[in-house]
């Protein structure tokens, strides 16, 4: 996608602390590939727990940014159409949304690399998104068709993507976390420099299991980082109403933690770089990530009864991470008002198109019912509900 | 009485006590058997008859590809074995694995410096390091999934529960992760676990220490299930289930970790699907597993005096059930006799030798 090119007006910069790499106005450059790094403050400070908080000062640069940008338009565009999909019911059964927490999947995938492992809830469009996963197969998945990234067999909350470390896509609420731990031991197994990241939300954080993983973790130093999406809903209920501490990012007592703005792209980047590196040395850290998500648990949910609508219209009006980095890229002059519109109307018509192709795709031959049950199938047959009819060897 | 030939539901627990009335119980020896600890004596004769015939009887095959499920050469001849417990033979056929492949690595509790609480892992630890040999905190949940996580890496994890009635505690894990995820990822992910414990009636080991989960485990999809029950096919079935790339539960049992015999000497494995014939017959065909087999093999002498014919069959593979060696038995006898295993209380809910001989005569007449 080819962008006007733009003039860099150092007289328009606002924030104080940029560094000082003053380009002369008369060079034009692609500001999509412009890599200069540019140091930006975080609006919130972090808050840690046995730790050094990092500084708030995120080295990025406008190329950067703006990929925040069309990645979180992107998501956002996809969940949009998920919503449409579901309620023209070509979606079924259970769908978690996650707009509103695009900040957590970018902001992560900023600072890591395909080798890192990522673990997730169900929630987990937009992770996938964010590992490299293309939207028709995310489309297709969500369909039941057989293009889709578990080839229609695992639905809404079982996308996997093997060859990105991408370990999914889990129902059951906190199980993911010991399979998390377990992914961290693996790494450290085979004596590999990559960590672990294991997503749970607020919800997931009352689990025994959580405290468990945690316990091993510390004590065998996996490099486990341990990030609780907290929403601040648990489905239904509120997080004041179902956690004693809510401080989810102490509840490792001793292990350390970190609290980040989870709206903000580059403090999610900044916080998952340095959560990075201290598991490599010194074993597990959680995090947790202030977010919020507009729509409710679940397609089944309106989001509404135990929330006001004031509630979810003020986030989106004051922290909302696109908006954010929108204004970001316009106040640090690296597109206009404009380029942006245009983008994100390439983004809709990208998710569009992937729709389209995505409903093109043909469902899973009824003989996928019987196949990856077990590897090499055992020869098993295996019979229908009335033991007379689909008497299929599994081969 | 028209053949039953078990499906996979596993149903079987149910129906064997309601054919058996406990009122009806004929000399229960049992009863007067002294405490836990000599164990070791009242099995041992049982197991010396039992591998005799096994060696007469079986037509075992020693292949180089445990999830292949071929009918294939008879076995080779054991010339110079060595004679060792059970509990010893898993332990070879776990550290021949662990040598063989770096990525096989052991977790549970007490398995490595304490060497296991059947010393099934025992001098592993020394061998192998901590980070191969792993001793976990009591943690079923969370160490049950961590295994399951670190397969779906490509590593091969053996996990112990130290009861199998422990185990419940990670049902979650292994219903939901071990059993579905490679059917919900599409076949991207393998979890080749081999999740192993002991289980079973013990010496009044109580009520919640003394349960086989057989029955529970059989509706997970994606796994499966195999029980030991001689040294010779616990080597073999772990060695397989280790090999294999599905996620497979070994059920032990308790009072048979101290059961002798020999065992060959050169590397085999026993096919994980496969049911072991241990005594050829023509009346009628007993099913049996795990301890169970003992008392069938006893059941079976008190039979013969008595002229009858019995073929005993032990499953081994619970699921997926062998339903060719016991299909074509049944067809051969026409009459089966299931023992599967239900013990919750002591004793009077173990299916009995004498037991077993009376229900063969009803069967018979």
């Amino acid at each position: 996608m080819a962008l006007s090119r733009l003039s860099l007006r150092s007289n328009r910069f606002l924030r104080p602390s940029t560094t000082a790499a003053a380009l002369p106005s008369s060079i034009r450059r692609h500001v999509s590939t412009d890599t200069t790094p540019i140091t930006i403050e975080t609006a919130v400070p972090f808050e840690s727990h046995l730790c050094d908080a990092p500084s708030r000062s995120v080295e990025t640069s406008s190329a950067e940014i703006l990929s925040f940008f069309r990645d979180m338009a992107r998501m956002r565009r996809m969940e949009i159409a998920a919503d449409s999909l579901y309620k023209s019911k070509l979606i079924r059964g259970f769908c978690h949304l996650y707009d509103g927490q695009e900040a957590l999947a970018v902001g992560m995938e900023a600072a890591i690399t395909r080798k890192d492992a990522i673990i997730t809830s169900y929630r987990d469009h937009c992770t996938f998104l964010g590992r490299g996963g293309e939207l028709v197969d995310a489309f297709s998945e969500l369909m039941g068709r057989k293009r889709g990234c578990s080839n229609g067999k695992g639905g809404s909350m079982h996308f996997y993507k093997k060859d990105a470390c991408f370990y999914g896509g889990h129902g059951i609420v906190g199980a993911q976390i010991p399979l998390g731990c377990g992914l961290a031991f693996a790494q450290k197994y085979s004596k590999e420099e990559f960590v672990t990241f294991t997503l749970y939300g607020d919800g997931a954080a009352n689990q025994g299991q959580l405290f468990e993983a945690l316990n091993i973790a510390a004590l065998w130093d996996l490099p486990a980082i341990l990030v609780c999406e907290n929403n601040h809903y648990g489905m239904g209920t509120a997080t004041w109403r179902s956690a004693k501490s809510p401080a989810y990012f102490k509840r490792g007592d001793y292990v350390p933690g970190l609290k980040v703005d989870g709206m903000d792209a580059l403090a999610v980047k900044q916080a998952c770089k340095f959560a990075k590196e201290h598991a490599l040395k010194n074993g597990p850290i959680v995090l947790e990530m202030d977010t919020y998500r507009y729509h409710g648990h679940s397609m089944s949910d309106p989001g509404s009864t135990y929330r006001t609508r004031d509630e979810v219209s003020g986030v989106r009006q004051v922290r909302d991470p696109i908006e954010r980095v929108r204004k970001l890229l316009l106040s640090h002059d690296i597109a206009t008002e404009k380029e942006l519109k245009d983008m994100e109307k390439e983004v809709r018509k990208e998710v569009d198109d992937a729709v389209a192709q995505a409903k093109e795709s043909p469902v899973p031959e009824p003989s996928e019912l019987f196949t990856n049950m077990y590897v090499k199938d055992c020869g098993v047959e295996s019979f229908g509900a009335d033991r007379k009819e689909l008497k299929v060897t599994l081969t | 009485m028209a053949a039953r030939i078990h499906g996979g539901a596993g149903a079987g627990a149910a129906t064997a006590l309601s054919t058996f009335n406990p009122k009806k119980l004929v000399a229960p020896s049992r009863t007067n058997l002294p405490a836990r600890s000599s164990k070791r004596c009242i099995v041992a004769a049982a197991g010396s008859d039992a591998s005799k015939s096994l060696r007469v009887g079986h037509s075992q095959k020693l292949i180089a590809n445990a999830a292949v499920a071929t009918k294939a050469e008879t076995s080779a001849t054991t010339g110079t074995g060595h004679e060792l417990l059970l509990f010893e033979a898993l332990q070879e056929g776990l550290e021949e694995e662990m040598d063989r492949d770096p990525h096989v690595c052991v977790m549970g509790e007490d398995v490595g410096h304490y060497g296991g609480s059947y010393k099934v892992t025992k001098g592993l630890a020394d061998k192998f390091g901590d980070l191969r040999v792993l001793d976990t905190p009591i943690c079923e949940n969370a160490f049950t999934g961590m295994g399951i996580g670190a397969a779906m890496t490509g590593l091969r994890p053996v996990i112990e529960g130290m009861n199998m009635g422990f185990l419940l505690l990670a049902f979650n894990q292994i219903s939901n992760n071990c059993g579905m995820l490679h059917y919900t990822s599409g076949g991207q992910f393998t979890i080749p676990v081999v999740i192993r414990g002991p289980g079973g009636v013990g010496r009044q080991l109580g009520a919640e220490h003394s349960q086989r989960l057989e029955s529970y485990f059989q509706s997970i999809p994606g796994i499966q299930m195999v029980a030991c029950s001689t040294p010779y096919n616990a080597k073999g079935l772990m060695k397989a289930a280790i090999r294999s790339e599905n996620p497979v539960i070994l059920f032990e049992h308790v009072l048979l970790y101290n059961l002798k015999e020999k065992i060959p000497d050169e590397e085999y494995i026993c096919n994980l699907e496969e049911a072991e014939m241990v005594r050829p017959g023509e009346h009628i065909t007993i099913l049996t597993y795990s301890r169970m087999r003992y008392h069938v093999m006893q059941a079976a002498k008190t039979l013969v005096n008595k002229g009858y014919d019995p073929e005993v069959i032990d499953i081994r593979s619970l699921k997926p059930f062998d339903l060719y060696t016991i299909g074509n038995s049944v067809k051969k006898t026409h009459r089966d006799v299931p023992t599967p295993y239900a013990g919750t209380l002591e004793e009077w809910t173990v299916v009995q030798p004498a037991q077993i001989v009376t229900a063969v005569e009803q069967l018979c007449q």
